[in-house]
Order: C-alpha cells, then structure tokens, then sequence
C-alpha cells in the first residue's frame, strides 16, 4: 500500500513538473521557432547575473519565460466592476485545472518494476510492477473528452462574468467553436476506439507496440492516417490557436474573453493554452504515434526484423521510453507551432463552415470506411 | 442621352485559384513546407556556427552598410593644432528643433584669432531627431554627422548624452575640408577658415 503511494506520488510529482516544464519551455519555443523561422534571432536579452560577479548567464534567452512569470505575478490584478466576482475569479481556474487533470489518464511510458530498478527495495516492493501512468482507467479516453469538454465552460464564464462585451463575444465564439471541434476531435477518435477495441489508452499503447506486415510499427497513423490529420486539425481548433484563434482575434476583440484579465490570472489562461500544446502533443502521440514505443523496441531491448536483437537492462528501457515520449511530444509541439506561424486566421463563419461542412463529414466517412474494415477483417475472408 | 452609372475601377485582382488551390489541404501542406525549409536552413546555419538570421545583434554588433550618406551621430572637427573647430557661437543649438545642444562657451585669450571656444559640447541623444539642420547651420564646419551609429543603448535617459570628448575623437586619416590628421600642439599649419568673416 505504501509502495503503491510512493510510486504514485512520483508519478504524480514527474507528469506535474512535466506540464509545468513544457508550459514554460513551450513559451520559449514558440518565440525562438518563430524568430528562426522568419530570419531572426529572437528573444535573448534577460539573463541572470551570477551574484557578486559580472557573469551574465543569458542562455539563449531561456529566462524570458522566467522574465515573464514574474512580471505576470507583481503586475497589479485589475478587477472590473462586475456583478458576477465569483465566477470572474474562477473562470481561469476552471480552464487551468482540467488541463492538467487529462495528463492523469495519458501513459507516459511502459511497465515500471522498482524492484528491479532498485535491487535494495526489491523485498520492500515485493515483486510489484506499476504501469507508467498515474490513472490505469477503463475510461481513459473518455476522461480525456470529459475534461476537455470543461474547458470551455471556463472560457464561457470568463466570457460572460467579465461584464465587457467583447469578452461576452469571445466566449460565444469559443463555446461555439470548441463544441464544434470536441464532436469531430470525438468522431476521429471513434475510428481507434474500434481498431483497438478499448478507450484504455494504456493498452492501446500497448497494441501498439508491435509490427505490421513486418516492417511498419503498428502506430495509430499507419491504421487511421486520415484521422491523424483530422485529429491534430481539431485539436489546434480546439486550443483556440492561429489559425483558429478566432476567439482572441485581436484586431476585433482586443483578447476575447480574457479582455478584462490581467496579472496572473491573464498568464493561468495563457499557461493553459501552452499547456493545451503539450496536452494535445501528448494524446496524439499516445493515440497515434506509438506512445513511449520506439519501432522494433519491447520491454527487454531491440528485435529488428532481421533477427538482429539489442539486450537492455530494465532503467535503460524505462529511461529510453520516457525520454522518447517526451521527444515526440516535443516533435508534435513544435508542429503545431510551426502551423501557428504559417497560416493565416480563417473568418469567424469559415471556421464553423470548416468544422461542420468539411470536418464534420469527413470524420464520418473515415469512420464509415473503418467500421467497414474491421468488420469485413473480424468477419474473416468470404 | 442615357447616363452610364459611375464605374469604380478595379484596382486589385480577383483571385483565380484552380481546383488544385481550392482544395486546400496541398496548399496548406506547401505552405508548411516552405516555412519548415526556412526553419531547417536557419537552424543548420545556427547549428554549424554561422548566422541564420537577417537581423543585427544591435549593439553589439553594427551594420557594415550603412549608406555614406546616413545621419548617424555627430563629430566635430578639429583644427589643424587639435582644438575644436567649434567657435560657441550656438546656431546649432537655435536652429535645433527638439532643443538638444547643450554648449557652455569659455574665452581663450591667448589665441587672438578665434579666443571662443566650447568648454562643454554636449547632445542629449534621448530626444535628438537625427535632422542633421546643425550640420547646415554651422558657420565654421565644425559639427557634421558619419554614418556610423552611436553606442545609444542605456538604461537611463540621463546617460544618453554625447560629450565632447567622444565627438572630439573622429580622426579620419584624411579629409576633403580640413587638413587631417590634425598635428598635435600648437604651433600647427593656420587654421583654414572657410565662411566665417
């Protein structure tokens, strides 16, 4: 029972500092991708002075994000006057919090023995194993959808408390838009949950984990390559980013539903988007690029189809999974910041027309094609 | 007669996109591909030690091409013994619109041709509009402007003042106007006095 708490609360200690660290990394990220994308150098001018030194540690300006976060902390917390403070002063939590409830249910690496790992606590551990991840639910996926779906409760109450109509009107456009793009992110989703016939994403992670036609991994995107793309589309619709940011648009509604925010509260919603980022890199990389597997790895090193095998020992295997999710959340991050400073902003009713004309139906015939397939494989040749 | 209603002309083009275009993903997709090559070839240059970027790492480093003709700071000349050109006698500070000049005259009687000279020189380059009027103002050709920029950046605006000793220190190896470099002492070739009377 111990045990079972200690393991936990490092899982829950690592995935809690993993968010935080990617929510900080990714604001440096998205300044320096975009600043090497468009020929610039980029954010680089705080550092921090050694003490009684003149050594600057600038760092490739890594401490803007820390620059940021203390200015966000001491500015001062403007409150409007607004006859609904309480759900004014709660919007931003309630947007904050799911964000980082859906990381409880995400795998973030295979089987863990801490026996094993530690052959001083093997007694203590007695034999256990404890599957990387904080929640092992039936449910998996649908808590992810569940949670998510709560975030655009927050950003309907910011919307509607901040007494402002532009607020008022990006919360409508958000609610609007995130409806829309929950039901084809679901639709897409459909299409594994019947391949994998469960919505447990740790063992859908699992089934992935081996080969098809001997060669090619068996990740989501080799079975649903079509709802990889739909996917990611609606996942960027769904965390409101260029070029879906119609919610925000600046040059019609100041901040959109964070007009009236400011200090901290202003940078929980802006560290909810960035956390959003790697939330969203983190499912697609669970649901279609293999989780923690590399191709050709299993729990006790490499079999490459050859015949040809790698023996590893059990920390390497758990160091080498952890370190690959990260770098494919990572990868997926930087994608969608690649996106965001590559397209331009859609208009308001060519994003709703996108999600129901075009998404919409597309998800449908995805999942209608799929659901032909499996069943004619389940039903076995004629 | 049947008037023709006023026809705005059309000054911009209709888009003609082709099917290809109008389907939207390929052009996403080649959009992607451009700003991720861009991305890759900066990042290599980074990555090899060279520069991928455009801009200047201002100021620590300038821009070598600057037009000749560019207002960048201001300098005064020197007579041919080393002394500032510089008579006091504040037309530039009249003529300047934003009021920046800042000189204290002084009286050197022991040099009979030209005993006023500027004790303090100085340009407040927190509000300095670059106009360069001071330069054509001048009776003695005694301020002009190089392209090079001045080292600006301060974290205060009271530190954004230009003695008159960094802009004594322009010493061009030679000059069309003045004969540089100047002889150090006196007792150098006279003065060539240009329009003053």
């Amino acid at each position: 029972m111990t045990q079972d708490l200690v393991v936990y609360a490092i899982y829950i200690a690592y995935a809690v500092g993993m968010l935080m660290g990617f929510g900080t990394i990714l604001t440096w990220v998205e300044r320096k991708q975009a600043a090497v994308m468009s020929d610039r150098i980029g954010a680089n001018r705080a550092y921090v002075r050694l003490p009684f030194t003149q050594v600057k540690l600038i760092w490739l300006g890594l401490f803007h994000g820390i620059a940021d976060g203390i200015k966000m902390l001491v500015k001062e917390d403007f409150k409007p006057r607004t006859h609904d403070w309480y759900a004014y002063a709660v919007a931003p939590w309630v947007v904050f919090t799911p964000v980082l409830l859906v990381f409880a249910v995400i795998p973030f690496g295979g089987m863990l023995d801490p026996g094993r790992l530690f052959p001083g606590l093997a007694d203590w551990f007695d034999g256990r194993t404890y599957p990387m991840q904080i929640a092992r639910l039936d449910a998996g996926l649908l808590m992810v959808f569940a949670f998510s779906g709560m975030t655009i409760i927050g950003t309907m109450l910011a919307g509607w408390s901040s007494a402002n109509k532009f607020s008022l009107l990006g919360g409508l456009r958000a609610g609007s838009q995130m409806i829309s793009y929950e039901l084809v992110m679901g639709l897409t989703v459909l299409g594994l949950i019947l391949i994998y016939g469960t919505v447990d994403l740790g063992s859908m992670v699992q089934q992935q984990s081996g080969l098809v036609l001997g060669v090619l991994p068996a990740w989501g995107v080799v079975f649903q390559p079509f709802a990889a793309v739909l996917f990611l589309t609606a996942a960027i619709a769904e965390n409101k980013r260029i070029p879906f940011d119609l919610p925000e648009a600046e040059s019609e509604l100041i901040a959109g539903y964070y007009t009236e925010y400011s200090a901290m509260k202003m940078g929980l919603f802006m560290f909810a988007e960035f956390i959003e980022i790697a939330i969203i890199g983190a499912l697609f990389t669970t649901l279609f690029l293999g989780g923690y597997n590399l191709p050709y790895m299993n729990d006790s090193g490499f079999a490459f189809p050859g015949g040809t095998t790698i023996e590893m020992s059990h920390g390497a295997v758990v160091l080498t999974q952890l370190v690959v999710f990260l770098l494919k959340v990572l990868l997926v991050c930087s994608f969608q910041i690649l996106v965001r400073w590559s397209l331009p902003r859609f208009r308001y009713d060519q994003v709703l027309s996108f999600a129901w004309k075009f998404m919409l139906p597309l998800a449908l015939l995805n999942l209608i094609v799929t659901v032909v397939l499996v069943w004619s494989h389940q039903r076995g040749p004629w | 007669m049947v008037k023709t209603p006023y026809k705005r002309k059309q000054y911009w083009n209709e888009p003609e996109l082709t099917a290809w275009e109008r389907s939207y993903l390929p052009e996403i997709v080649r959009g992607l591909i451009i700003t991720s090559t861009v991305f890759l070839r900066n990042m290599g240059r980074w990555m090899t030690g060279r520069k991928g970027a455009l801009t200047t790492y201002y100021p620590e480093e300038t821009r070598a091409d600057y037009a000749p003709g560019n207002r960048g700071k201001h300098v005064l000349t020197q007579r041919p013994d080393g002394r500032p050109q510089c008579i006091a006698c504040n037309m530039c500070a009249t003529v300047c619109p934003a009021k920046v000049i800042e000189i204290e005259a002084a009286f050197d009687p022991a040099d009979t041709a030209h005993p006023k000279y500027p004790a303090r020189f100085e340009i407040d380059y927190s509000r300095c509009i670059f106009c360069g009027l001071c330069v054509e103002a001048c009776p003695e050709d005694a301020i002009r402007m190089v392209k090079e920029t001045p080292g600006l950046p301060s974290d205060a605006r009271g530190q954004m003042w230009l003695t008159l000793e960094e802009m004594l220190s322009w010493q061009p190896a030679s000059d069309v106007a003045k004969p540089y470099p100047p002889k150090s002492g006196p007792g150098g070739a006279p003065a060539q006095k240009g329009t003053a009377p």
